[in-house]
């Protein structure tokens, strides 16, 4: 029998706030262990959490830019269960009442190549609620030590439907679901840093089947190949048992990443009982609607919408919208080159080609990754690059050059054109001497040409050139030899 | 509820954490049920339609404005007060999930 | 009476703006008062004279300098081991919490701090305020200063014996179904706990969030007044604070209130189960205000036998959840068979806490567990809203509520001590106040043939603490039940 697998995921991402969901305390990555708490943190006997606005307007932000409906009324409930991470050994988070409701995220498949964009299609969500982080425990050889500096991070835990059927779509879905995250600024959803963490709910039943097999979760997925191998693996042993007439036990199972297989951590039999009641000590939200139109206001547009303007507006091809949607910071360095000169195609190039190269030669150098906004180049140095290109001021081939160089300096393109005198020549006189002086001296590209071959024309050019170092106007430059042959 | 219910103790004592002796576990299980049973009186009234009361007032959105990062504890505030500590961490057996 | 520590805070207040006494004298007084009787009440878990006196000579000097702050400058005021006290043990009566110190203070200690106060001693309690005689406490147990063989009730029987005793100015207690105002009763004081929200819990270590609030033990209403309004007040750490749309001045309505009210007497308060001496010394009580031409009304409190179950249900869910952070880990008891994370949890626990902990911890577990919920919690939290009405509608027609605090005087130690349904019944007239989120007051209104005090107790509506303290005051000034003590 052949199968088809059916894939829900549960992602957990840091919201970016200043401060701690439900205390003051400031939080950043990396730091001392337990140097980021206080005593809400530390859940001290006395204390009690204070919701933070900031966490509840960026979730509700998130929401938005998701398709989700947005919560009237939320509020907050305690799950209980003990845990050595756990301060208050129960979490504060939104069991009845979600913040964000529904939601569907567009995702875009591998294409065939990589050239070539993929099929899109919806994932839909059921929901998105607020709850907040524990410490951190690492395990040494024969204790555990704890860091509380984590505790109490807002999390936004975003709940897929069982709505992919594969390992790619899942990571797709992955993909697309960072991008916007972080196109919103409402976290940097570095996996490799705890801020995007991933679960996976993973059955499987019969093709054609309507009726959904028994799930396993998958806990704690923290990279993509993890989401992709231990669902793959999931499906894998899930078939295996099936074929050989056996039954999916519902449990929570652990990937081990070194191993590359899972194993049962408990089954449904041992499942928690959350206990979950109102929190006594928050009181619930009212989401003001006028506030919540003003968010969606201020909304940035989606990556794939961006895609789809580009290519059908400024009719940019995959291969570059790809790479400029990829990057909110690139795409809006992009437009704001636009403002200078209005050449989607050249400055698209320059940007996806020239600027990406120079930054990823510096960065392959240098320590720190180079980002756009870290270069010396502005939006207007693109801008006016291809303004000068087009105005015939320069030509393409010394563009090139002028490129380089404010990379280098953060000099304007005009400024360097000037300094080195890299300015196309439109002195006729000099330039048609030039020309009788190739025309004279080849005379079988001469003939070549009067026999219909246009391209001879190149060899008679090269000379030119070369004699102006690259700045005879090109145009003008064929019009004299066309001219000079025709009349010679 | 209609018919007295018996607490699994033991279902219970482990969601609560509590190591309970066999006497202890004996004792408040009695104790525990008469205490439900009085509990039944709930039943004699209608609460069909009433609002569940959380709070004993009803006011939303109490938050703190501004993220603004405030103050925080030096490690020795949490190293002084655990059992054990290491490097600025609490110690505790090795867990293992 | 010339005895400094019998004296009441604004008797105080006038001798040292009259330069009669100095806080070090009045503290020394306290202090001697102590050492003098706490062998045989055993009113404190643990007290510290010299930064008692040190905070005594602080408020001196300011007096001197010219820069006293208020009546309560100067004034100590012993503090039940449940708020937290900056650099002073806050162990709750409970092995728990044995060696734990507290890094900050409870805003209504701040409160106390800004107007003057000298911050004194940790008195005594039922372990995490659960019970009604303060047997159990795992350090004392504490004796009722008018018979040394009874107890002086709970849970903050503390700081009701050491009003009582002389060992304080005042206390302050904490009242979850009645911890305040039943040891009151039994001990011969006034004490108060405050409508809901109006002082803040910050610092206050959790049994049940929706329900307690901290509150002031006195020697007389004038003197409650007077804490209350040092006390009360919007705290941005407690979510449940509430900002008042004016800011009370108890003191002028102390002066200006005379009444007569329109006093409500419900009859549910009256019938089985009350003691014959407590019910004839509150019918006389209601006599005397009729007399004063009170118009005294019957109303009905219909669902207030529910009351109890409702409470139990309520207080022990949120209790078992709130102590949950008592757990081994960070600052508590660890036991020393912990061998994993699960017996650091079990044995710490089954350690640490007493048995009536433990009971309550039980049953809050098992009514939110999973398939129970919606029978006990759900259930319970809409009769709650039930019991709220009631008092709404009675409040429809009444200024104020009349019924006695508890419906026995105080009884024998170990009386009750194995049957925890009898003791919960001893608070069936004050649970209701809390569940309702009420205002109430009990004020000494006599005592039995065998000397034991009588409380009478005042239920307030939602924030008209000065309907209520005007009530009681007027019943005080007219008899001398508060200027009584016992002979020790």
């Amino acid at each position: 029998m052949n199968y088809e697998a059916v894939i829900g995921l549960e992602i957990h991402v840091q919201v970016k706030t200043r401060t701690k969901m439900f205390t003051a305390a400031p939080y950043e990555y990396g730091a001392a262990p337990n140097t980021l708490t206080d005593a809400v943190v530390l859940g001290l006997p006395g204390t009690l959490p204070v919701l933070n606005h900031a966490a509840i307007e960026k979730c509700a932000k998130l929401g938005l830019m998701l398709g989700c409906e947005i919560a009237e009324e939320c509020k907050w409930d305690r799950k209980n269960y003990f845990y050595p991470d756990s301060p208050k050994n129960y979490q504060l988070t939104q069991n009845e009442q979600p913040l964000c409701i529904g939601g569907k995220v567009e995702i875009e498949l591998p294409g065939p190549s990589r050239n070539v964009e993929g099929e899109h299609r919806w994932v839909i969500l059921n929901r998105i609620h607020l709850e907040e982080d524990p410490g951190k425990l690492t395990h040494e050889a024969f204790e555990t030590v704890i860091d509380f500096n984590r505790a109490g991070v807002p999390l936004a835990e975003i709940v897929t439907e069982p709505d992919m059927s594969s390992s790619t779509e899942a990571v797709a879905f992955l993909n697309c679901l960072r991008n916007i995250i972080i196109y919103a600024g409402i976290s940097d959803c570095d996996m490799e840093k705890g801020q995007m963490r991933c679960d996976a709910n993973v059955s499987i039943r019969p093709v054609g089947s309507d009726k959904l097999g028994t799930r396993t979760e998958m806990k704690n997925l923290n990279s993509m190949s993890n989401v992709k191998a231990s669902i793959e693996y999931e499906i894998q042993r899930q078939t295996e048992i099936l074929e050989d007439g056996g039954n999916i036990t519902q449990e929570t199972r652990r990937w081990d990443v070194d191993k590359g297989i899972s194993f049962s951590l408990r089954s449904k039999e041992e499942a928690h009982d959350y206990r979950y009641f109102p929190d006594p000590d928050l009181m619930p939200v009212q989401m003001d609607r006028a506030r919540v139109a003003e968010l969606e206001a201020e909304l940035p547009e989606r990556p794939l919408d961006k895609q789809r303007r580009y290519q059908k507006d400024l009719e940019l091809p995959f291969t570059i919208t790809s790479v400029l949607c990829q990057d909110r910071e690139l795409s809006e360095f992009f437009e704001a080159a636009l403002e200078t000169h209005n050449a989607p195609k050249a400055i698209a190039n320059y940007i996806t080609n020239d600027l990406l190269r120079e930054l990823s030669a510096v960065s392959e150098h240098g320590e720190s990754a180079h980002s756009v906004s870290q270069s010396k180049l502005t939006p207007a140095h693109i801008g006016t690059l291809a303004k000068i290109i087009d105005e015939g001021v320069i030509s393409k081939q010394i563009g090139k050059e002028v490129f380089t160089e404010m990379f280098a300096t953060g000099d304007m393109p005009d400024v360097i054109v000037e300094k080195k005198g890299l300015e196309q020549s439109n002195d006729t006189g000099e330039i048609e001497a030039l020309c009788r002086e190739a025309i004279a001296g080849n005379a079988k590209a001469v003939g070549q040409y009067k026999e219909g071959n246009e391209k001879a024309l190149n060899a008679l050019k090269g000379p030119v050139m070369k004699a102006t170092k690259g700045k005879a106007n090109p145009a003008m430059l064929d019009e004299l030899l066309k001219k000079l042959i025709d009349e010679g | 509820m209609s018919e007295t219910p018996h607490i699994d103790i033991d279902y219970v004592a482990n969601l609560a954490r509590l190591d309970l002796s066999e006497e202890e576990k004996a004792k408040l299980g009695s104790q525990l049920d008469d205490i439900l049973g009085y509990f039944d009186k709930l039943n004699t009234v209608d609460v069909e339609g009433v609002e569940p009361m959380a709070h004993a007032h009803k006011v939303f959105n109490v938050w703190r404005e501004g993220d603004e990062p405030g103050e925080t504890y030096a490690p020795e505030v949490l190293t002084k007060m655990a059992p054990e500590h290491r490097d600025n961490q609490v110690v505790v057996p090795k867990v293992v999930e | 009476m010339s005895d400094l520590h019998f004296k009441t805070i604004t008797e105080l207040a006038a001798m040292l703006a009259a330069g009669e006494t100095t806080s070090v004298a009045i503290t020394q007084a306290v202090i001697d008062r102590t050492a003098a009787v706490d062998d045989k009440v055993k009113a404190f878990l643990s007290s510290d004279a010299d930064d008692a006196l040190a905070q005594a000579k602080a408020s001196d000097e300011r007096r001197a300098a010219g820069k006293a702050i208020g009546p309560l400058d100067g004034i100590p005021i012993g503090i039940k081991d449940t708020l937290a006290v900056k650099d002073q043990p806050l162990r709750c009566a409970s092995k728990m919490l044995e060696n734990y110190v507290s890094p900050f203070d409870a805003t209504c200690i701040v409160k106390l701090r800004e107007a003057g106060a000298v911050i004194w001693g940790r008195l005594n309690m039922d372990e995490f305020a659960m019970g009604s005689s303060t047997e159990n406490s795992a350090y004392h147990t504490t004796c009722n200063p008018w018979d040394l063989e009874t107890i002086p009730g709970g849970s903050s029987g503390g700081s009701a014996a050491a009003m009582a005793a002389g060992e304080a100015i005042a206390t302050l207690g904490t009242d979850t179904g009645g911890s305040i105002r039943q040891p009151a009763a039994l001990c011969g004081v006034v004490g108060m706990k405050p409508t809901y929200g109006l002082i803040s819990r910050y610092g206050l270590v959790a049994f049940a969030s929706s329900l307690d609030q901290v509150g002031p033990f006195a020697r007389t209403v004038e003197d409650a007044a007077l804490l209350m309004q040092a006390m009360l007040g919007k705290d941005p750490l407690d979510s449940t604070s509430i900002e008042q749309p004016e800011a009370p001045d108890y003191a002028a309505a102390l002066k200006e209130k005379k009444g007569p009210w329109k006093l409500g007497v419900p009859a549910e308060f009256f019938g089985e189960g009350i003691d014959p001496e407590v019910k004839a010394n509150i019918e006389k009580a209601i006599d005397w205000y009729k007399s004063q031409g009170c118009e005294i009304v019957n109303i009905s409190l219909p669902h207030s036998e529910l009351a109890v179950p409702v409470y139990y249900i309520v207080a022990t869910a949120e209790a078992s959840s709130n102590l949950a952070r008592f757990d081994g880990v960070r600052y508590t008891h660890r036991s020393e068979e912990s061998k994993d994370a699960m017996t650091l949890f079990t044995k710490s626990r089954g350690e640490g806490f007493g048995d009536e902990v433990k009971r309550r911890i039980i049953l809050g577990t098992y009514v939110l567990s999973s398939g129970y919920y919606d029978a006990y919690y759900l259930r319970a939290q809409k009769v709650r809203r039930l019991i709220l009405s009631d008092f709404e509608k009675a409040f429809e027609q009444v200024d104020a509520i009349l019924t006695p605090t508890s419906p026995t005087p105080a009884f024998k130690r170990g009386e009750r001590a194995d049957d925890p349904l009898a003791m919960y019944l001893s608070d069936i007239y004050t649970i209701s106040v809390n569940l309702a989120g009420l205002p109430a007051i009990s004020i000494p209104s006599g005592f039995t043939e065998s000397g034991l005090p009588i409380g009478l107790q005042v239920i307030g509506k939602a924030f008209g603490e000065a309907d209520m303290f005007a009530v009681a005051n007027a019943f005080e000034k007219a008899h001398d039940y508060a200027q009584q003590t016992p002979k020790l």
